[in-house]
């Protein structure tokens, strides 16, 4: 079996007027398997959605190859386009329609029942402002109902750029639920996001992209596994005296000051067993490396998303 | 399964998305209430306006201002004069500034002395006519009496046409032509930026229908809503106004579509241009406000400068506007228009061809 997304080589390269030559993806390879949940991270500018965009076919890239479910995206084509379901960044909606004319206007165009586009609906959460103008519908409905769209051709293969951007912590969770829910009924489905958080919580495996390329592909469990990186403690400051402090890190980096002691440890069981053997738990924070660690290991800058 | 079968297999699908598309955007443009004013009631507005501006005035009487006594007023019919009296000339020519009068008279013995107002240079030569006419009347009761038996001329107005040329019938033409124009131009420039924006169509190139059912769903839309325009309009203007229509009105559908044609045309060159609604708007307005002015469609060409004559050859809405005047009001056959018809189809295939060339779909 074809994988879900194969993409060799792309380059594209922008020239504005005033920007000059910008290359925007510069030789970018990855594969998704199908069923996998894929993520392209990066900060803003970094090529994700251009890159999305070629894949989809939306752009033709100067070079390099694209296969979605074994075809070229290029030209277009009903047999391929039917087994896909994109979401944009923008939210592209018939003006002054209702949520339920609206999916039910995808759906005709996807060879989809009026059932099927009540129940995405219902899966979305929005069966309750189904009379509501889309306009008139919150950014997170909005994102939701752009998402039912997307599903409601039954698609193997979903594309999500950026759902979440812009979206307050709750709507994020729930969005996120909805986005495990797609990707166990066994739809493969490919998220661009700038949150470390949402990769982290959601993708099997991420490609991290920066300035036009992918610096590297991995589950995120196994990214931070490879870095290998200290777990962080933080206790409040007064608790311990300085020789137990110093007996405690045992060789480990320790550093200090606005009133907490921070232990660098490999082993946070010992320590957190010795911690609360001294009754020093007060203040206590543990903190172990996630992507935003990854990331300023593997593109050499700070986490700017 | 045959190859036609085949074919049949595919089309099904995309006969539905035509639909589900024209559906889609025909609800989309009857919510706009902004749509509705632009196509419908802006023209309907501009028709009472020009109207009541070129309507009035020709059969209203003349305001005469007599200083002193003139004699020769006294015959005057009330329906052609209406009389005030000042105490002295300046007080009349300070009237006749003010546009509070069309003419003030002084008699002097047998000499009358007219004095037409500039403010209101038309109504101040209808009122000298008029006042000479009454001076030659009055000669010729006196010549009569002097020498009887003698024949006498007299002139009898009888309006052209049977008087069927009210200013409607040369106006509705002329709006009808601009309110077509500008819900073109503006329609299709407005959703073009409106689609850069919300990346609509965009969207729908990743659907399985294509771009070209999607682009005829909309120019369909368009095509639908000038008819339905042309209709609400001429109808208006037929009951409320008094516009004759003539047997050969039904051609106006068929102009006004290939007139949509080539506005639509200019709306999308405009949209490739702007990238926000108010520049679009903006482009629309200077293009098709220099475009109106030229037509021929609210003043007479015969009556405008030479050079207003010849930028009228370039303007798509003087081939409109005339060929709805000859076809609408004049009841001319489709034949009689043929020349406009061609001038009106190559501007929309050159426009046409300029906007396909010019136009990024990467933007959209």
């Amino acid at each position: 079996m074809d994988a879900a997304i194969e993409v060799a080589d792309l380059r594209k390269t922008y020239r504005g007027r005033r920007t000059g030559e910008v290359r925007a993806v510069d030789g970018v390879s990855f594969r998704v398997e199908r069923g996998e949940f894929f993520g392209i991270l990066g900060p803003n500018g970094a090529g994700k959605t251009t890159t999305l965009e070629i894949v989809e076919g939306l752009r033709r890239p100067d070079s390099g190859e694209v296969r979605l479910l074994g075809r070229s995206p290029w030209p277009h084509s009903p047999d391929l386009t039917r087994r896909l379901g994109v979401q944009l960044q923008a939210s592209a909606f018939f003006e002054f329609l209702t949520a339920r004319e609206q999916i039910e206007t995808f759906a005709e165009l996807y060879g989809a029942t009026k059932a099927r586009a009540a129940e995405m609906l219902e899966t979305v959460g929005l069966a309750e402002h189904a009379a509501v103008r889309c306009e008139k519908l919150s950014g997170g409905q909005q994102q939701r109902l752009s998402i039912a769209c997307a599903l409601v051709g039954d698609p193997e293969l979903v594309f999500l750029d950026e759902p979440t951007a812009a979206l307050d912590p709750q709507a994020r969770r729930n969005l996120w639920d909805l986005m495990r829910a797609i990707n166990a009924e066994g739809r493969t489905v490919v998220l661009t996001t700038h949150y470390m958080e949402e990769a982290e919580a959601l993708c099997d495996r991420v490609a991290i992209m920066d300035a036009g390329r992918v610096k590297a592909v991995d589950s995120p469990a196994g990214f931070i596994r490879k870095l290998d990186a200290p777990t962080r403690v933080t206790i409040a400051s007064g608790q311990l005296t300085d020789e137990r402090i110093a007996e405690l890190a045992s060789g480990e980096t320790v550093t200090g000051g606005d009133g907490t002691v921070v232990f660098e440890t490999r082993d946070p069981r010992k320590l957190l067993t010795a911690l609360a053997s001294d009754g020093a738990l007060e203040g206590l924070a543990v903190r172990t490396a996630n992507l935003e660690d990854v990331f300023l290991h593997v593109t050499g800058r700070e986490w700017r998303g | 399964m045959t190859a036609t079968a085949e074919r049949e297999a595919v089309r099904a699908p995309r006969g539905r998305a035509f639909l589900s598309l024209f559906k889609a955007l025909g609800r989309g443009w009857i919510r706009d209430r902004s749509q509705i004013f632009f196509t419908i009631l802006l023209p309907l507005m501009f028709m009472v306006l020009l109207a009541s501006v070129f309507g009035s005035g020709d059969t209203a009487a003349s305001r005469i201002v007599a200083v002193g006594d003139v004699a020769v007023l006294d015959g005057a019919d009330a329906d052609e004069f209406a009389v005030s009296s000042a105490p002295d000339l300046d007080a009349a020519l300070a009237m006749l500034r003010e546009g509070d009068a069309d003419a003030a008279v002084v008699q002097d013995g047998a000499v009358v002395r007219i004095y037409p107002s500039a403010t209101n240079a038309t109504g101040g030569a209808i009122a000298e006519g008029r006042l000479s006419a009454l001076v030659d009347d009055v000669n010729v009761e006196v010549l009569s009496a002097a020498a009887p038996g003698e024949t006498v001329l007299a002139t009898d107005v009888e309006e052209a046409d049977g008087g069927a040329l009210q200013p409607i019938q040369y106006l509705a033409p002329g709006i009808l032509a601009w309110g077509v124009a500008i819900s073109g131009v503006f329609g299709a420039a407005g959703t073009i930026v409106d689609w850069k924006r919300d990346k609509l169509l965009r969207r729908l190139r990743l659907t399985p229908a294509s771009v070209k059912t999607f682009l005829g769903a909309k120019v369909s839309v368009n095509l639908v809503v000038a008819i339905g325009q042309t209709a609400v309009f001429l109808a208006v203007a037929a009951v409320a106004f008094g516009l004759r229509l003539s047997a050969w009105t039904w051609f106006a559908a068929p102009l006004v579509l290939l007139g949509t044609f080539a506005f639509l045309a200019i709306g999308v060159v405009i949209g490739g241009i702007a990238q926000t609604s108010p520049a679009a708007a903006g482009l629309s307005n200077l293009v098709t406000m220099p475009m109106a002015f030229v037509s021929g469609a609210f003043y007479p060409l015969a009556l405008s400068p030479q050079w207003v004559q010849w930028l009228s050859y370039a303007s798509p809405m003087r081939y409109l506007n005339e060929a709805l005047q000859s076809v609408v009001v004049y009841g001319e056959p489709p034949s009689a228009v043929l020349p406009q018809i061609g001038f009106l189809a190559a501007f929309a295939a050159l426009v046409g061809l300029i906007s396909w060339k010019t136009f990024k779909f990467d933007e959209l």
